[in-house]
């Protein structure tokens, strides 16, 4: 079986190349189009961005996405843009004009995937400040121009919604059977459609590596030059996307990506909307999704330490049945997680915060947008009527192997006032359960000063009416 | 002259090429049938003598076409721009993690790449000295100590009535071009070749080309068709990778491209010189200045490279902007077992500036005074206030000037109370703001290097080819000359086609560096348009029955249009004399049916500049642009994150031949400076080897960096006599802009600390940002 897609407008097909030639190196080696470039091949500076018509569940939209990350079967069934294909003739589109018109380019280098980053943004209905513009372009690196124009460039097209080619796409039907089996260069690609056929090349393939998104097995091959006799992708797996919401919270599918996590349960939960605007950039969380983020089990995901406090329920699925799991639990070691054997994550059950309890979020980096963390944070605070802590749980990123919560920090401020006398002392004796390592990221010193003053930050957001400094810290000063 | 080319608001000439990916980069070009790759074979230890170098394996795997070491090289193994200390492949010894040992040429990427792992080498380790202190240490130095003296800065030290001393420390700087480096080499017929390389200096690659192969530069053709951003990463370092290709190439029979991915590309290549500067101070209670004492090591990494031209610039803007009644400065190169550090924009002189910046902030906080008086109090002036420390005279100071205004027009006093207020009213969160000047010397300093050369070649359809010795790395320099090209031969810009820059058409050319681009290009490209239109003159002369001296030209400065003259619609285009005009095109068909010689060459070199590094004297600079930043932010002192609330610069461009790139230029120098002096950290394990070397650990500003206010505003009445059309250099003198954010931050720690000054660090990341904070609170 071949790879086949729509690649501005022709119909490819792809029969030898190895499997995880990534869409990137297809389009510059082997296809010989040339506009999309390589800045790094990381996914962290957004000069491989191509368009991506995909549907989410919110119907069908163009996705921007780093081109260096993805393997070809990803792209399989789907319809891809790249910056040779926005123009007719010597028209530009509007993304185009808008660039030349604010002299967004100079060496003109990163100018082709900033121009995919603003096409997504043309067709978004969604952009309703400039903050989300400049989102928009927050994974395109530009060494030139210092970003004000391109930045005027993105607020000028988001949401313009031309009548176009592109947006009568948009109300076409999209290929929803994206099953494939490809084999090339002595290496397998499976992507079932369904659970029984997952679990069927799973046990053909024991060995086999999983991938969700890629954004960061893609690694592997874009920078370690990894070699996999076997993949199987989950990308078909239409049932791992399923997101419900109800009275009680989310039920969110493990493939559900991120940008649609932040679409649905972002929007009602304003602790996760502000980490999912620092999550990665736009480009990768359309590719990343929450099973990633979670299966990947480093220290430094994002999302553990807010959903461990939330109380979120991991549930895994085998071939046998599913269980359950609280997300707490779900890591057990560096890179380990409670998964077994052919097991996958299945989905994750978020419960709603009931009123009155208090949420937050933190992330620390070097750079506010599209980096790792250096220190994560989750808190959880109730309160009783007379200013007692009822409940509280504090759940901590980047400072152990795994993401951590601090038991002994939370029992001593359970049933104390909640008072700033406490929170410091109690921030102070953080120290006792958390012992960072230092890396190029950050010393373990400044890991251990930051853990301490984000939950005395905590504490001042807490303040009705908050403290004058109660800005909400990592992402913040806004 | 409504229509004239110059000064007009265009976009950049391959604006369209690059929103629709059809500008072609290096690596963008197609291999010819039967092309190979290649791929670098790297030094794993920092310092170390070569024991082994085994490439058996290596030659034997599938699709390795040729392992090229030193013993395959026909001419020279040296590369070395200035001092040749650096040899193309290590021979004998490694100097630092990176260091290139040879290359592999094989069928694919992959292939080489695979066929460069399995080449072994045995080393014996030796000591590496990473920092600039243990180099120093290790009196590891290169020529000799450059000082400069004026006055008696030792008796002038102890005669003040105050004094300070302090060590400024600045970081390195990777380039973070989005374009990594690359070229492809074409062997030609009869020992010739032609190389495409992404370099500021072909007619450097073409040299070493030439030596290494043992060929004469003749047989060499070096191609720059466009770079995707170099900032000084491609003014040398550009020929080692055009220099492996060709060697393949030669080595092969074949077309050879080599492209680096960007670890590879951030290990092997040098950045921006780390420095220190020890200094002391002596001043008066108004602030003033009475004495200046500094030592300046730069980190030249393993090889000369620029290093001593850096290390120079650092020196020449140890003053910025001030004068320096009494001065002794020290300059000292000092290698170490990293990567060669290299030309980036600025090139020492924003490491010189942070010194004086410092401390000038240092002296208004211990004298309470508003460190915006104290600079004004020392800006150079009236004789004698007005020679700088290497004895050249500053005629026209524009610095006072720009302050006046800028802080008028951005509001600094009021806005000064009010962030006092609001530091007044909040514990964790401080606002800081900051004036930093500029005054940023334009020439090459080794004095040969400032001529260029230029060639226009008019076709008889009137069309012209434009060809000169400048490169395009994104600034905008094929547009500015192409806009001098037209206003000059008195065409539209639709008439000039702008041509890569090549080897084969100018000869010895510079590299485009020192901001000197459109300078020297422009006036090359001016005199080759002159000779052409004094041509087309008496051609025109005699198709309108007129004498040369009556008929006019849109190239002519009291042109005056005439458009019922022309009903084609290009009406500025054309030659008139009295009630009479012809078109462009018909002097030029005229011209060539009369055999008048249709192309010419273009020449010139900076008048009047010297210097005499054993004495420390000379007038190295041309001009002098001017300009400040104000700066304002906002830092969080519970973790060290800090906003960049807004910034205005005022700058001093002369008559801009462009204003919105201009303006591109500036608004691009101040995020890059504010990234050196903030976000950009590299960090090296104690072996030696970069960590930092991606962005996914490198963090260079990104959009939400940007303040939402970013005020840029040129200098009025600022014609600059005696540079192309009244404008100034533009380049480098705006990244210095970026160090009013890093005053500002120090200015917010400041108020954590009561006013007191806190030193903090350069780069000032996060954790910086929070341990200055933490000094400030008294813990």
């Amino acid at each position: 079986m071949s790879i086949s897609f729509w690649l501005n407008d022709a119909l490819v097909e792809v029969e030898d190349l190895p499997p995880t030639t990534t869409l990137l190196r297809y389009l510059r080696d082997h296809y010989g189009m040339m506009g999309t470039k390589e800045g790094c091949g990381e996914g962290d500076c957004g000069a491989c961005t191509v368009a991506v018509l995909e549907d989410d569940g919110g119907g069908p939209t163009w996705r921007a996405v780093n081109s260096c990350l993805m393997f070809l079967p990803m792209v399989h069934g789907k319809r891809v843009m790249t910056v040779e294909g926005l123009a007719d003739g010597d028209a530009l589109h509007p993304a185009q004009q808008a660039m030349v018109q604010h002299r967004g380019s100079q060496c003109g280098y990163c100018t082709p995937g900033i121009v995919m980053s603003l096409f997504e943004g043309t067709y978004r209905q969604d952009i309703v400040s400039t903050a989300l513009a400049d989102d928009q372009v927050a994974g395109n690196l530009c060494r030139c121009t210092g970003y004000r124009p391109i930045r005027d460039a993105s607020r000028q097209v988001a949401g313009l919604r031309p009548e176009d080619r592109f947006l009568d796409a948009l109300s076409q039907p999209l290929e929803r059977d994206l099953s494939l089996s490809y084999q090339a260069r002595g290496a397998i690609y499976l992507q079932p459609a369904t659970l029984a056929a997952l679990w069927e090349a799973r046990a053909a393939h024991p060995g086999a590596r999983l991938v969700a998104g890629g954004t960061d097995v893609g690694l592997e091959v874009s920078k370690l030059h990894r070699e996999f006799p076997a993949v199987i992708g989950l990308e078909a797996l239409e049932v791992l996307r399923t997101l419900t919401v109800d009275e009680a919270g989310w039920t969110v599918g493990a493939g559900v990506r991120i940008t649609r996590l932040a679409e649905v349960v972002g929007a009602a939960l304003p602790a996760l909307q502000k980490l999912l605007l620092v999550f990665g950039s736009r480009q990768i969380r359309s590719r990343g999704t929450l099973g990633g983020n979670l299966c990947n089990a480093s220290p430094i995901g994002d999302l553990a330490p807010l959903l461990i406090v939330l109380g979120a329920t991991a549930v895994i699925a085998g071939p046998d049945g599913e269980r359950e799991v609280p997300l707490g639990d779900f890591f057990e070691g560096y890179r380990q997680t409670a998964l077994r054997g052919i097991e996958i994550l299945s989905r994750v059950v978020i419960p709603r915060p009931p009123a009155g309890v208090l949420v937050a979020s933190y992330k620390v980096s070097r750079r506010r947008e599209l980096d790792i963390s250096a220190v994560s944070a989750g808190m959880w605070l109730e309160l009783d009527e007379g200013g007692l802590v009822r409940a509280t749980r504090l759940s901590w990123g980047g400072m152990a192997a795994t993401p951590v919560r601090t038991p002994l920090a939370e029992a001593a401020l359970i049933g104390r006032p909640w008072t700033r006398a406490l929170v410091e002392q109690v921030a102070d004796g953080l120290s006792e359960e958390l012992h960072p390592i230092s890396d190029h990221r950050a010393s373990a010193d400044y890991r251990a000063q930051v853990a301490r003053n984000l939950l005395l930050g905590f504490y001042l957001e807490s303040q009705e009416p908050p403290a004058p400094d109660a800005r909400p810290t990592a992402t913040v000063l806004c | 002259m409504s229509q004239s080319p110059l000064a007009a608001r265009v976009p950049h000439e391959s604006a369209v090429g690059h929103v629709t990916g059809r500008a072609v980069y290096v690596d963008d070009m197609p291999l010819p049938v039967g092309g190979l790759h290649a791929y670098p074979v790297a030094a794993a230890v920092a310092r170390g003598r070569i024991l082994s170098v085994d490439a058996t394996v290596a030659r034997a795997l599938p699709g390795v076409r040729a392992v090229l070491l030193p013993g395959d090289i026909p001419g020279h193994n040296q590369i070395g721009p200035a001092i040749h200390d650096e040899p193309l492949f290590a021979e004998g010894e490694v100097f630092t993690v990176g260091q290139q040992l040879g290359v592999v040429i094989g069928d694919s990427r992959d292939a080489a790449r695979r066929g460069a792992e399995a080449v072994v080498v045995r080393y014996q380790e030796l000591p590496a000295r990473l920092t600039l202190a243990e180099g120093l240490a290790a009196g590891d130095t290169i020529g000799e100590v450059h000082r400069m003296r004026r006055g008696d800065a030792d008796a002038a030290m102890a005669a003040a009535p105050h004094r300070l001393a302090g060590t400024v420390s600045s970081g390195g700087q990777e380039h973070f071009y989005l374009e990594t480096h690359s070229a492809l080499a074409i062997p030609g017929e009869d020992h010739t070749i032609t190389v495409y390389s992404s370099t500021q200096h072909p007619a450097e690659v073409q040299a070493l080309v030439a030596e290494v192969l043992g060929w004469s530069k003749a047989r060499v053709t070096v191609i720059s068709p466009r770079m995707g951003g170099a900032f000084g990463g491609k003014e040398t370092q550009g020929a080692r990778w055009a220099v492996s290709a060709a060697l393949g190439a030669v080595a092969t029979g074949r077309a050879v491209k080599i492209w680096l991915d960007r670890d590879l590309d951030m290990v092997m290549n040098g950045r921006r010189h780390p420095f220190t500067t020890d200094y002391e101070v002596g001043f008066d209670g108004a602030g003033r200045i009475l004495s200046w004492k500094a030592r300046i090591f730069a980190d030249a990494g393993w090889a000369s490279d620029l290093s001593l031209a850096i290390l120079d610039r650092a020196l020449y803007h140890a003053d910025n902007t001030y004068f320096l009644p009494h001065v002794a400065l020290d300059g000292i190169a000092v290698k170490t077992n990293t990567p060669s550090n290299t030309a980036y924009r600025g090139f020492g002189g924003p490491q010189g500036i942070l010194v004086i910046e410092t401390a000038l902030d240092r002296i208004a906080r211990q004298l309470g005074l508003d460190p915006v008086a104290v600079r004004q109090a020392n800006l150079y002036g009236e004789a004698p206030r007005d020679l700088t420390p290497y004895h050249q005279e500053i005629t026209d100071c524009r610095n006072g000037r720009v302050i006046a205004e800028l802080t008028d027009e951005a509001h600094y006093a009021p806005r000064r109370e009010a962030i006092d207020a609001f530091n007044r009213e909040h514990e964790w969160v401080k606002r800081g703001l900051a004036l930093v000047p500029v005054k940023f010397g334009i020439s090459f300093t080794v004095t040969f290097l400032n001529q260029a050369g230029a060639f226009l070649t008019v076709y008889s359809d009137g069309s012209v080819q434009l060809n000169h010795g400048g490169t395009e790395m994104g600034q905008g320099l094929y547009t500015k000359m192409m806009q001098v090209c037209a206003q000059d031969l008195g065409v539209s810009l639709a008439h000039i086609r702008h041509m890569h820059t090549n080897t084969d058409k100018v000869p010895n050319t510079s590299a485009t560096a020192a901001s000197s681009g459109a300078d020297l290009n422009g006036q090359a490209v001016a005199d080759a348009a002159a000779t052409l239109v004094a041509r087309l003159r008496e051609v025109a002369g005699r198709m309108l029955g007129h004498g040369t001296d009556v008929v006019q030209t849109a190239a002519d400065p009291a042109y005056d249009a005439r458009p019922e003259q022309a009903p084609d619609g290009r009406p500025a285009w054309a030659w008139v004399a009295a009630d009479r005009a012809v078109s462009w095109e018909a002097v030029v068909l005229q011209a060539y049916f009369d055999r008048v010689q249709l192309s010419a060459t273009g020449f010139y070199r900076t008048p009047g500049i010297w210097y005499d590094r054993s004495r420390g004297r000379g007038k190295p600079f041309y001009y002098f642009v001017y300009g400040a930043a104000l700066a304002e932010v906002e830092l969080n002192g519970l973790t060290g994150e800090w906003k960049l609330r807004r910034v205005d610069i005022l700058h001093d461009m002369g008559d801009s031949l462009s204003p919105d790139l201009d303006r591109g230029q500036v608004e691009g120098a101040f995020v890059q400076g504010m990234g050196w002096m903030t976000l950009e950290e590299l960090v090296t394990s104690e072996a030696g080897v970069l960590l930092t070397h991606a962005p996914s650990t490198y963090k260079i500003p990104a959009i939400g960096d940007v303040p939402e206010q970013i005020n840029v505003r040129f200098l009025r009445d600022a014609h600059q006599d005696g540079v192309i059309h009244g404008s100034k250099a533009v380049g480098e003198p705006p990244f210095v802009y970026g160090m009013a954010a890093h005053r500002a931050l120090a200015d917010a720690v400041s108020a954590f600390a009561g006013g007191a000054f806190v030193e903090l660090a350069a780069p000032a990341t996060n954790e910086a940002l929070l341990r200055a904070v933490g000094q400030a609170r008294g813990r």
